[in-house]
This record gives structure tokens, sequence and C-alpha cells, in this order.
């Protein structure tokens, strides 16, 4: 057992390190801060201007083929970036959502000219992508979506609502699935498409969430026309098309953000409590021991996921394992930190919060974490029934017509 | 990055798998159970022809001369197949001892013995109620003499040899004794796990020989039981897989409600939880190993890491597999109860959790502060 490199993937580190530090602020520099928000015009700016910076470099679309823009380079080799970027202070998230799951897709269903023609501005941040996934109705159980696509000559007319799309209020071009037949079972009855987020009859309106920000858009359909030519896969077989985007789900939904355990700890080092030292504390010592080991389970389990994709091999069942544990961790440690620190815990003002307010603010965020893209109750099924060959739920939609599926309360 | 074992230690695995399938099956595991035997005496002779008992002994010594990776590899076998053997005591903890504290001539003139199974040591740390720190060791060697009781001892009442932790004027010490020698006695204590004998054993002036330097001894107990909390962590984490696949086999065998019960999301998600502690508890003991087999500086944070991570693993998985099974789960007749037991004789036996979770923050005060 090492934690060397290969000398392909040491020189690879050297030349990604070498780009961030003459192109970026390393984290150790900047301090503690605050993540760069969305909605906010330079922060938009300053995303573009990364991406741009990054393809020029060398640095974006790592693992894409060649022809598209892409470097070609094994899964390693985007891992290995990812660790030396995680030391530097970039705007990420505006283009995670299309560079690892739109254009992904595209891949798999786009004709070669819109392959050609998205995937190179895509990857420059010169367009932005969303996911028209989630509905009102179809969220956990995605295929129980209804935005209605009917066919009109040469066209497609959608209707309906879509809900929780991270971005559309920014994006340019999105991902859509919808319901293109009404009479069979849900899951057989869906077709997917490509568009332009600047067709008319779309309107996007932000969700403000519990923490005050919006990341989230409802996003509402009227009559809007999309071309045949950007329907991606067969009419009817739009369900197949979302499994693809959705397995690369899991690779695009990052870890969630601090606190985690090196926050909390640097908390309760300079902090006194009734009896003394917080750190002498047995109950916070308790505590932090169980965060610590979550935070290195993952962080080992990252390290046998490296060495299989080092070695070509499959990896192994970290992307699954990830996000249910960092997620109740980022809202217990959050909850936690407020506690130690009394009534001044609620304080959310970053002049005068401890630690600028940071456990305060991870409270009212982090549930958010432990439902996008996909619930702990989702990803734990996931684990049973993919990881562990248990069986699927009992399901009573599966045989129904969609239109006679039971919809709510009589 | 190359953070799994390699290929001839997965060979090494799958050879220890199928050999303890075939010998150590839960039959054997119970005639050890509910009969006299102390442990399976017939597996211990295996072990020894397989060269297991020497696998981190040097040659020199002879040993096979493995190496502390393979021995990891045999401990998650030893661990799943809950193998009714001193081998933890013979191997982690007098063995390591030695091999961290002897002076040339003892390891000339013990270890060998040790990797050919010829004899048998255990560790006697604990004297009962008291956490065994460095200022509550009550037992004394005095001119080359120990008096003092220790209880329990794992494996105390089989072992041929013991490594007594014993205070003497210049602190703590570690001290080799021979159990079968004038000045001991001993006696078996009845234990929550049967599969694992236990001794109480009283010592009036023993003949104690000292086992590395004079002075401060302390530090060194602190190595031995770093070092056997990786070894263990990977029992622990063989045991809680293997019950996590009994729960498995026996959610999609049991028909409850028209349909396997392995299909309702409350079995489901506590399966799903079992396997979440597991992964990140052979994550961490994989880190543990590496640390283990370079001497690394970071292995007291990985040792504690492992050991807190594998104790609740194995916690979780044992007792929600007696969940799992229902009413038929807390029958003596089904297996559950095993590994119910044999998780908490590992999770007590290097000293509990709680003390376990305090000293991983000293470890990374310490580190910090370095």
């Amino acid at each position: 057992m090492d934690f060397n490199d290969t000398p392909e993937e040491a020189a690879f580190r050297k030349q990604a390190r070498e780009f961030l530090t003459a192109n970026a602020k390393s984290k150790a520099e900047a301090g503690r801060g605050m993540a760069v928000g969305w909605n906010k015009d330079e922060a938009l700016a300053a995303a573009r201007a990364w991406q741009a910076t990054k393809a020029d470099g060398g640095f974006a679309g790592i693992t894409w083929p060649e022809e598209y823009g892409g470097q070609g380079l094994s899964p390693i080799m985007q891992v290995i970036y990812n660790q030396e970027e995680a030391d530097f202070v970039v705007p990420r998230g505006v283009y995670e959502i299309g560079l690892g799951m739109c254009i992904p897709t595209m891949f798999a269903y786009a004709s070669e000219e819109q392959k050609k023609r998205y995937a190179p501005k895509a990857l420059r941040g010169e367009e932005i992508w969303c996911q028209l996934f989630s509905e009102p109705a179809g969220g956990s159980d995605l295929a129980g979506l209804r935005t209605r696509a009917e066919r009109d000559g040469d066209d497609w007319v959608i209707n309906g609502q879509k809900i929780w799309t991270s971005g559309a209020q920014f994006s340019d071009y999105a991902i859509l699935v919808t319901r293109s037949d009404f009479e069979v079972a849900k899951h057989k009855g869906l077709t997917f498409f490509f568009l332009s987020m600047h067709s008319p009859g779309i309107e996007v309106r932000p969700i403000r969430q519990v923490n005050g920000a919006a990341n989230f858009n409802e996003v509402f359909f009227t009559d809007v026309r999309i071309p045949d030519s950007q329907r991606l896969g067969a009419v009817g077989e739009g369900w197949k098309v979302s499994l693809t985007t959705l397995m690369n789900e899991r690779f695009a939904v990052g870890v969630a953000p601090p606190p985690d355990f090196d926050e909390i700890f640097d908390l309760v080092r300079d902090l006194e409590l009734e009896d003394g030292p917080a750190l002498d504390n047995a109950v916070v010592r308790d505590r932090l021991a169980d965060w610590y080991v979550r935070q290195q389970g993952l962080k080992n389990a990252h390290f046998r996921t490296m060495t299989a994709l080092s070695r070509g091999e499959t990896p192994g069942p970290e992307s699954s394992i990830n996000k249910v544990v960092s997620a109740s961790k980022y809202q217990d440690i959050s909850i936690f930190g407020m506690d130690v620190l009394e009534m001044a815990g609620a304080i959310v003002d970053p002049e005068i919060a401890p630690m600028d307010g940071l456990f305060a603010t991870g409270t009212l965020s982090s549930p958010g974490y432990r439902i996008a893209g996909g619930t702990d109750e989702i990803l734990r099924n996931i684990i049973a029934e993919r990881v562990l060959g248990l069986p699927q739920d009992v399901r009573v939609d599966k045989e129904l017509a969609f239109r006679d599926l039971p919809t709510g309360r009589d | 990055m190359n953070f799994e074992f390699d290929d001839d230690q997965r060979l090494l695995r799958d050879q220890a798998r199928k050999f303890l399938t075939d010998k150590s099956p839960p039959e054997a595991v119970r005639r050890i159970l509910d009969g006299d035997e102390p442990f399976d005496r017939d597996l211990w002779r295996e072990f020894a022809n397989m060269g297991w008992l020497g696998a981190a002994i040097p040659e020199a010594y002879g040993g096979s001369g493995l190496g502390h990776l393979e021995l990891c590899v045999i401990a998650e076998e030893l661990g799943r197949s809950l193998a009714p053997t001193p081998f933890a005591s013979s191997v982690y903890l007098a063995s390591e001892a030695l091999m961290l504290a002897g002076t040339e001539e003892q390891k000339q003139g013990y270890l060998p013995d040790l990797a050919g199974g010829e004899a048998i040591w255990c560790l006697a740390l604990s004297e009962g109620r008291r956490p065994a720190t460095a200022a509550n060791i009550a037992a004394t060697v005095s001119e080359g003499r120990l008096s003092g009781e220790k209880i329990p001892v794992v494996d105390g009442d089989v072992a041929d040899r013991a490594v007594v932790v014993a205070a003497e004027s210049g602190g703590v010490g570690l001290f080799i004794v021979d159990l079968n020698g004038p000045g001991v006695e001993r006696r078996s204590v009845e234990t929550i796990d049967p599969t694992r004998s236990q001794a109480a054993i009283q010592f009036d002036g023993a003949a104690a020989e000292r086992l590395g330097d004079a002075g401060d001894g302390w530090p060194m107990v602190e190595r031995l039981l770093e070092r056997a909390a990786v070894l263990v962590a990977f029992e622990q984490v063989g045991g809680a897989q293997a019950a996590l696949e009994m729960a498995r086999e026996y959610a999609l065998g049991r028909f409850a409600f028209g349909r396997p019960i392995a299909g309702y999301q409350a079995i489901k998600h506590r399966m799903a939880d079992m396997y979440i502690q597991i992964e990140l508890a052979r994550s961490n003991a994989y880190f543990g190993a590496w640390a283990l087999s370079t001497d690394a500086a970071e292995l007291p944070v990985a040792a504690a890491t492992a050991r807190v991570s594998a104790s609740e693993a194995y916690h979780f998985a044992s007792k929600e597999n007696i969940q799992i099974h229902g009413g038929m789960g807390f029958t003596w007749e089904f297996d559950c109860h095993l590994y119910y037991r044999r998780a908490r004789q590992l999770a007590l036996a290097l000293g509990s959790q709680r003390r376990w979770k305090d000293r991983l923050i000293a470890a990374l005060q310490r580190r910090n502060a370095a």
C-alpha cells in the first residue's frame, strides 16, 4: 500500500498545481470566507471567466473526447485535478450540472453535428445548461412527472411545470424530460429533449429557501415549441435517457460544504465552557470522535475509489455512501456548533457571530443537502437494491396506464 | 495511489476464506461455545502449519516473514469466521510486544515457539473495574518478583506465558511471566463470549522477566495497544460483514405479509446503514493497515480511528442482525448471538469505546500541537 501517483499521474498533478497556482488564490492565502453565492452578477461573471481559463489551460473536460474539446484522459486524472482544485478558491457550481450531467447525456444521444455545436461552447463556459427533471408530482418518484409533450408537425409543444431547477435563471440551454403518452404505464410514456431556455413560453421563478437564498427555481412552460430534431432518444424512451443523466448525477453532486470536523475542532479549541476548555469536555470529545471517524472514513473510501480508477477498475461504494454520510454530518456538526456557543450560537450576522456564523448558516442550509440530488431515503434504497441486491418495493403503479394512477387524497 | 491489497494479498484472502469456511464453520464455533474445550486446538495447529501465527514475525525468528498487511488480511477472515482461538493474544499482542521491546536474546528465545504454535501467550493488563491506566496499575514487580491480580485476562487460562503490565519503582513496565511457574494461580472466568476464554490470574511473587528498558514503560503499552487495535479492527470488519450477509440471507428468505421482508424499506434501510458503517470502518482499517505496515507517524491517530470506527460498525451490524431475524434472532439456536457476543468481546478487549474516542481526540491534539 502506498499513496504515490504513477509517473504519469504525478506529472499531471504537477501541471494542475502549476496552473492553479498561476490562476487562482489558494484557500490558505484567502483565509476562511463565505462561499461564492449564486444569483449575483459578479459571481456569475467570475464563474464564466474561470471556466474559460480552465478550458484555455487544458483542465476543462478532462475525460471528454478530444473531438468535442475535451482532453481524452482517464477518470483518475479528473479526480487528481479535483483534489488539487480543492485547495484553491474558485467559483464552482454554475457549470457542474451542465458539464457533469447535461452534456454527457448529449454525448450518448445527440447527433454528431449537435455534439460538435454544443459541447465545446459548454466547456468554455459560453453557454450554461440546466436540467429540467423534477416536478411538483415527480421528485423521488421522477417518473410521476406530468409536463405534457404533444406532437405538432415537425415540432413538439410543451405545457407544464418543473421545479427545483438549479441555475434555470441564468441558463441558456436545458435537457428536459416530458410525458408524451398518458395512456401507457408511467415509465413507458416519457420523451426526452434539449431546448433553448430563451424559447418563447418559458417562465422562470426563483424559490426562496429556508436559508434565505434562491438557488432553485420553478420553470413554467406555456406552448413552448421544440423541433423534433432536438429529441434525445426515441419517442417513449425518455426514462432510459433519464437514467443516463442520473448515472452521472452521483459524480456531479458534490459533498456537503463546511462546517466539517476541521471547523468544529477549530471552534472548540478556542472555546471556554462552564467547566473549562471545551476540548476537555467529555461530551465534546465524544461527539468530535464520531465525526472524525466519519470524515476519515469517507476520505479513505475515496482513496479506495482512486485506486480502482487508477487500475482501470470499477469504483467501489464511495459514490453511494458519500452524500448520505456527509449531509447528516454537516447538519449535526452545524447544530452542535450552535449548541456549544450557547445563546450566541443563534447569531447569524457574520460581523459579530463566532466564525462568521458558519454553524448557524450551516444549520439552515444543511436540510437541503439531505434532499437534493437524491434524498437520504432514495439513496438508502439505491444501496439496498443495487449494492446489496435486495428486492424493489411493491409497486402499484407499474402496469396501470398513467392516466389511471391515483394522484392524491380524494 | 495504491490503497488496496495487492494480488498476492488478495489471493491469501481467498485461500484464508476458503480454509476457514471449511474448518471453522458455525458448528465448530458452537463446539467451543457449548463444550468444555477453551479453544479449537486442531484449528490452532493448522494456523501454525500455514505460517499464519508467524505471519508478521521475521524468518530469522522462525516466522513466515510475510508482513503486517498479510496479517491484516488474515485477521479479517478470522473475524468473519469467529475462529475460536487465542490468535489475538498470541499474535497481535504478545508477539508484537516481543518484536517491539524484546532483546535479541528474548526474540531468539520466544518468537520461534510463538510462530510455531508450541507456545500460547497472552497480555495481562486489566485489573478489574478500574480503567487500566499508568496510574491505576496496582500489580507490582519488586526485585524480579510480581505480585497482584489481573482480571480478566483473555486466554489467560490457556496461555503458557503472559506479558504482564505491572508497576515498579520507576513507573509501569512490561514483564514476561511463566504462567506454569510457582507463584501463579489462575481460574477461568465466565464472560459474555464463551468462544473466547478468559481468566483471573493471581500472582504471588512470580518470577518476572523484564521486557523493554527500565523506566516508564507506559508509552510502550500504548504503542502495543495501537498496533493491536489495527489488527483487531480487521477482525471486527470481518465479523460485521458476516453479520450483514447473514441478515441479508435471512431477509431474502423470510416471507411476511406475502413477500420477502428484504423488500420492506424498514429492513432495506437498516441494511443500507449496516453497509455504510462497514464501508467507513473498512476504509479506516485500510488506513490503519498502511500506518501499521510502514510504522508511520500517523499510527496513533490512524489506529484510534480504525478502532472506534470498527467497534461501532460491528456493534451496529451485530445488533441489527438480531433485529432483522426477529424472534429467531433471539434464540440460542440461531448464530446471531455469536456475532453479538464477539462484537462486545472485541470492543472491550483493548479498552472501551469511550476511552478510545477520548484517546483519538488526545492523539489529534498532540498531532496539532506538534
